[in-house]
């Protein structure tokens, strides 16, 4: 059976760089956020990979990629993400980082599934992260899943398989590094994917080029979107990093790795 | 207007320049296929590249099965195909050399020797490919094509380096061919018999361009050569060259001795009189693909210094971090070494190198894009002339290079001055616009091979030099210790610094070339009009000192008479290639930045002000430097050939000196002018403790003025300097280096 998959992935800055949120009037943003190197939110980038091999496998799937981002940072971004496999997008062009609301995405990204004009709820696998690299709230998948009328949701999974008869089989991940493993008849579904098992697939131009002539009238005709701050963010605040250094001479390695395994349990 | 002397406040550099910027400023923000073949390739170029690196890949010249394993990454990442036509299983339309261009620069900001070896092949491809027969072009390079089925055969290109003690000169080609059979109505089988050496993918070619020379009277000249693996004779690929750099490509001196049929020949033989005529020699083969091959050289190098920026700023910042004396938030744990302006300020200068040999480069590979269909279209347009290439081509553009002249002059004119009809009827004639564009290549490929590389070297040393000691470990992020190692190597392959200069130095004099030089002067002091900050009033004063040198040049004599500028006088004529180098440089360098003015607004949505703002301080500096260093040069010409007066040349003392009762009376006149008198004998017949009168050369007048309004328009580099020293302590960088991943 041919699936029609829509994946929701957003942009995260590429996680070398150093982040540094700033409170503007508005609203806190990261510092230089726009002029950050980004990348596909690594969550969602997942649920991508699993998507492509599913569609490979039902031969006449689509898979279709709603990204709410600035435009041109998405453009940058699907420059490597066009590359990994046929997909088509729609892009909404909104803001970025960590400080949306988690209910002003989900309404966003379900309003422009919902417009899709050949949306076949019988064939639709909704796919997303189930978290998010941007100070996620784990919460806009099941949102999404929930204005569409999806009621098959699925969080952390792990793996799907299609059944011989066309049900769903799903591994989701649960506490003690255990699965748990359901059965849902057919679609629609919604699955938010933990990391999956498929490695990211290799950069292919070719690839990249087919998917060029439908993404880029997409990222022209992007629709703008303006989120309404739901949240009010008293204070923003990096982690700590501590860092005791002490210089020492003539110390055997099996000494320097026993008091560092010692400061670790501390 | 702006004007130079306003102090409009100028904003900081926020992030390092990112691929937004950078797309606009090489012009391929409009092609998304190259967008992603750089994605593509950097994603091989910082992951498998980078750990076979970082693993110590380059501690032997054997070709190992870890460095074989690149090729499928670069296979499966397009970096093979990058060279094909669509029809030969590339994806890539139209011309490629901006596309190769920007996969060496992506490999290079890693490891040089994985660039070269991806680039040998397209070398070796490139004889088939620019002269070979349509039957050659279309088997050789669908062969070269990765498929799913199937691993593409590799290529490789041997011409020839000189064999100490074998007897295979430089003038020779190191190789033979003869005639083994002709049956009668067939086609001729050859014997070729070659010796290589330093040829890069021989470890693993499949088949080889050889360039051959003639040893039997029945073969006329020299020629190219195609050789398979699988020919019958000796397929020898030799022992491993036991080189320092450029580990990740394989470098083999191969034995061939095989029998191929003449149809191998490149580009294909007519046969007259009993004699076997090749299409092409192999002179005009590697002319072609040499003035190709090497700006994607020259850009290796680029990568290189403006890779090892984020490695030193982070160096510099963190360098007393960790120390118990060193409390957080103290200037010197935040800034590190750049508290000391000398470390801001040699990173300033190694930025702005890498900045204007980027801009170089890839000018350059664009031009030849263009250069590229305005050529065919010549071709044709010859051809229906019944002008078939050769020395027949070369007198049919002569006679229209006076129309190029005309071109050039009305491009320098408002459209409402001149004939506008007639122009643009130039501007469609594809020889006019070929003799105008060739002429310009033919000068910015020699140049962005000298000085990306030579200059490049010397500042890849100041990189590794700001890292102290650990800029000679295999530790040194970014590996720089090894980038200024093979930097040394891309300054010689692919012709050496002498033949770069040898070509410049002829090439630089072209009339149609020199016409467009003053148009470009021109064009830099319309920059300085509107934007003053960017250095391009000092460029333009430079570049007219330039040209003015090359023509006294050209027609001046040294003190005993010999002609200054003349092939064999490379003292001379060196110089003045190396110092128009520098000009074109930082020309480029301002051009870019001027693009990225005009259109970077629309794409960049943070920091534009800022990144552009510290762009044009860096092209201040760059063309302060390239001004200083032209002005160097030409000085020294254009003096340096004179014979120094003496106190003892009585002639030349008495029409350039006074005597002291003279001085006394011009004094009782006008008090103070005899400050202005120079040189004079005292009363005793004594004189100045000097060498001899000072040098007066009434006919260099022109000369002393346009130098010394050069001197002034250095004004406002060095503030530029430091507002982009300001910049370096502020930007912001990632946590870490982004390779190996």
């Amino acid at each position: 059976m041919p699936y029609q998959i829509i994946v929701c992935g957003g942009l995260a800055p590429d996680p070398l760089q150093t982040l540094e949120p700033v409170f503007d009037p508005a609203r806190p943003s990261l510092k230089n956020e726009l002029m950050l190197p980004a990348v596909f939110d690594p969550w969602a980038a997942h649920a991508l990979y699993e998507a492509g091999h599913l569609a490979r496998q039902h031969p006449g799937s689509v898979v279709r990629v709603v990204s709410l981002a600035p435009k041109a940072k998405l453009q940058q971004v699907m420059m490597t993400v066009a590359q990994k496999l046929p997909l088509e997008l729609v892009a909404l062009d909104g803001p970025g980082g960590g400080f949306t609301d988690a209910a002003a995405v989900a309404a966003a990204l379900a309003d422009a599934i919902a417009a899709m004009p050949d949306l076949d709820r019988s064939r639709l696998l909704l796919f997303g992260g189930w978290e998010s690299a941007t100070r996620g709230a784990g919460a806009v998948m099941q949102r999404v899943a929930e204005r569409l009328g999806i009621t098959e949701q699925f969080l952390a999974v792990d793996e799907l398989s299609v059944e011989a008869d066309g049900s769903l089989l799903v591994k989701e991940r649960i506490e003690g590094g255990r699965h748990q493993i359901s059965r849902c008849s057919s679609p629609p579904v919604m699955l938010a994917w933990a990391t999956g098992n498929l490695p990211e697939p290799p950069n292919h131009p070719q690839t990249g080029m087919a998917n060029m002539r439908v993404i880029m009238p997409a990222l022209q005709k992007a629709k703008p979107v303006a989120l309404e701050p739901a949240a009010e963010f008293l204070r923003t605040a990096l982690p700590s990093v501590i860092r005791q250094t002490r210089v020492v001479k003539d110390v055997p390695a099996a000494e320097i790795a026993r008091e560092i395994a010692e400061w670790i349990r501390q | 207007m702006a004007s130079s002397t306003s102090a409009s406040p100028r904003e900081h550099l926020q992030t390092l320049p990112g691929d937004d910027v950078r797309q606009v400023m090489w012009r391929f923000a409009d092609r998304y296929d190259l967008q992603m073949l750089v994605q593509s390739t950097r994603a091989v170029a910082r992951g498998p590249v980078a750990r076979l690196v970082a693993e110590g890949g380059r501690h032997t010249h054997d070709w190992t099965p870890e460095k074989h394993a690149l090729l499928k990454e670069f296979d499966a990442a397009g970096i093979t195909a990058a060279y094909l036509e669509p029809e030969e299983g590339g994806f890539l339309e139209g011309p490629k050399n901006l596309a190769l261009a920007l996969i060496a620069f992506e490999l290079a900001w890693v490891d040089a020797g994985a660039a070269t070896c991806s680039l040998a092949t397209h070398l070796g491809l490139a004889p088939i490919h620019e002269r070979g027969t349509p039957e050659q072009r279309l088997h050789y390079m669908s062969l070269a094509a990765p498929a799913p089925d199937r691993e593409p055969k590799r290529a490789a290109f041997a011409l020839t380096e000189p064999i100490p003690y074998v007897g295979v000169e430089t003038g020779m080609l190191g190789g033979k061919v003869r005639i083994a059979e002709w049956p009668e109505g067939g086609e001729p089988i050859l014997e070729v018999s070659k010796r290589g050496r330093f040829i890069t993918n021989m470890a693993f070619a499949n088949f080889v361009t050889a360039a051959v020379d003639s040893d039997d009277p029945r073969i006329k000249g020299s020629c190219m050569v195609i050789l398979e693996e699988t020919d019958p004779g000796v397929f020898d690929r030799g022992t491993p060259t036991r080189k320092l750099v450029h580990q990740l490509s394989a470098t083999n001196d191969p034995v061939f001795q095989l029998r191929v049929p003449a149809s191998r020949i490149v580009g294909g033989y007519t046969v007259k009189d009993g004699v076997l005529i090749p299409n092409y020699d192999h002179g005009s083969i590697i002319e072609a693909v040499f003035r190709r091959t090497r700006v994607t050289v020259g850009l290796m190098t680029s990568a290189k210094l403006l890779s090892s920026i984020e490695p030193l700023i982070r160096y510099h910042r963190d360098r007393f971090r960790g120390s118990e004396a060193v409390s957080p938030g103290s200037p010197r744990y935040e800034l590190g070494l750049q508290q000391k302006e000398d470390v801001t300020h040699r990173l300033i200068d190694i930025w702005a190198a890498g900045e204007a040999s980027a801009s170089l480069g890839f000018a350059t590979a664009r031009l030849f894009d263009q250069l590229d269909p305005i050529e065919r279209e010549k071709d044709r347009v010859l051809a229906e002339q019944g002008v078939h290439g050769g020395m027949a081509a070369v007198k049919a553009l002569r006679k229209r290079q006076h129309e190029a002249l005309e071109f050039i002059e009305m491009q320098a004119h408002n459209a409402a001055l001149r004939n506008e009809e007639r122009f643009q009827r130039l501007a469609a004639d594809p020889v006019i616009q070929y003799i105008v564009l060739d002429a310009q290549a033919n000068v910015l490929c020699p140049a962005t091979k000298l000085w990306n590389t030579g200059h490049g070297s010397v500042m890849m040393r100041e990189a590794v030099s700001l890292m102290g000691g650990y800029g000679i470990t295999e530790d040194c992020p970014g590996f720089l210790g090894y980038k200024w190692m093979d930097s040394q190597l891309e300054a010689t392959y692919e012709g050496p610094e002498a033949v770069q200069r040898r070509q410049l130095s002829l090439t630089m004099t072209n009339e149609v070339f020199q016409a467009q030089f003053r148009n470009w002067i021109h064009e830099m002091r319309q920059i300085a009009s509107i934007e003053p900050g960017t250095g391009a009033c000092t460029l333009a004063s430079a570049m007219h000192l330039w040209q003015w040198t090359l023509n006294h040049l050209q027609h001046a004599t040294d003190s005993n008479g010999q002609k200054l500028y003349q092939s064999n006088r490379q003292g001379v004529t060196f110089p003045m290639a190396d110092a128009l180098c520098w000009l074109l440089a930082a020309r480029c360098l301002i051009l870019d930045v001027e693009h990225l003015r005009r259109h970077g607004a629309e794409v960049i949505q943070q920091g534009f002000r800022g990144t552009v703002d510290f762009l044009t301080d860096l092209c201040h500096v760059q063309a302060a430097h390239a001004a200083g260093q032209a002005a160097r040069i030409c000085t020294e010409l254009v003096f340096g050939f004179l014979r120094h007066p003496s106190w003892d040349d009585d002639p030349q003392c008495a029409a350039c000196c006074f005597n002291e009762p003279e001085l006394r009376q011009i004094e009782s006149v006008v008090p103070g002018a005899s400050g202005f008198t120079g040189d004079y004998f005292r009363e005793d017949g004594g004189h100045e403790t000097k060498a001899g009168p000072c040098v007066r050369a009434p006919g260099l007048a022109d000369f002393s003025r346009l130098r010394a309004k050069l001197d002034g328009c250095l004004a406002g580099a060095l503030l530029a300097k430091d507002r982009a020293a300001e910049s370096v302590q502020k930007v912001m960088i990632p946590a870490a280096l982004d390779y190996p991943q």
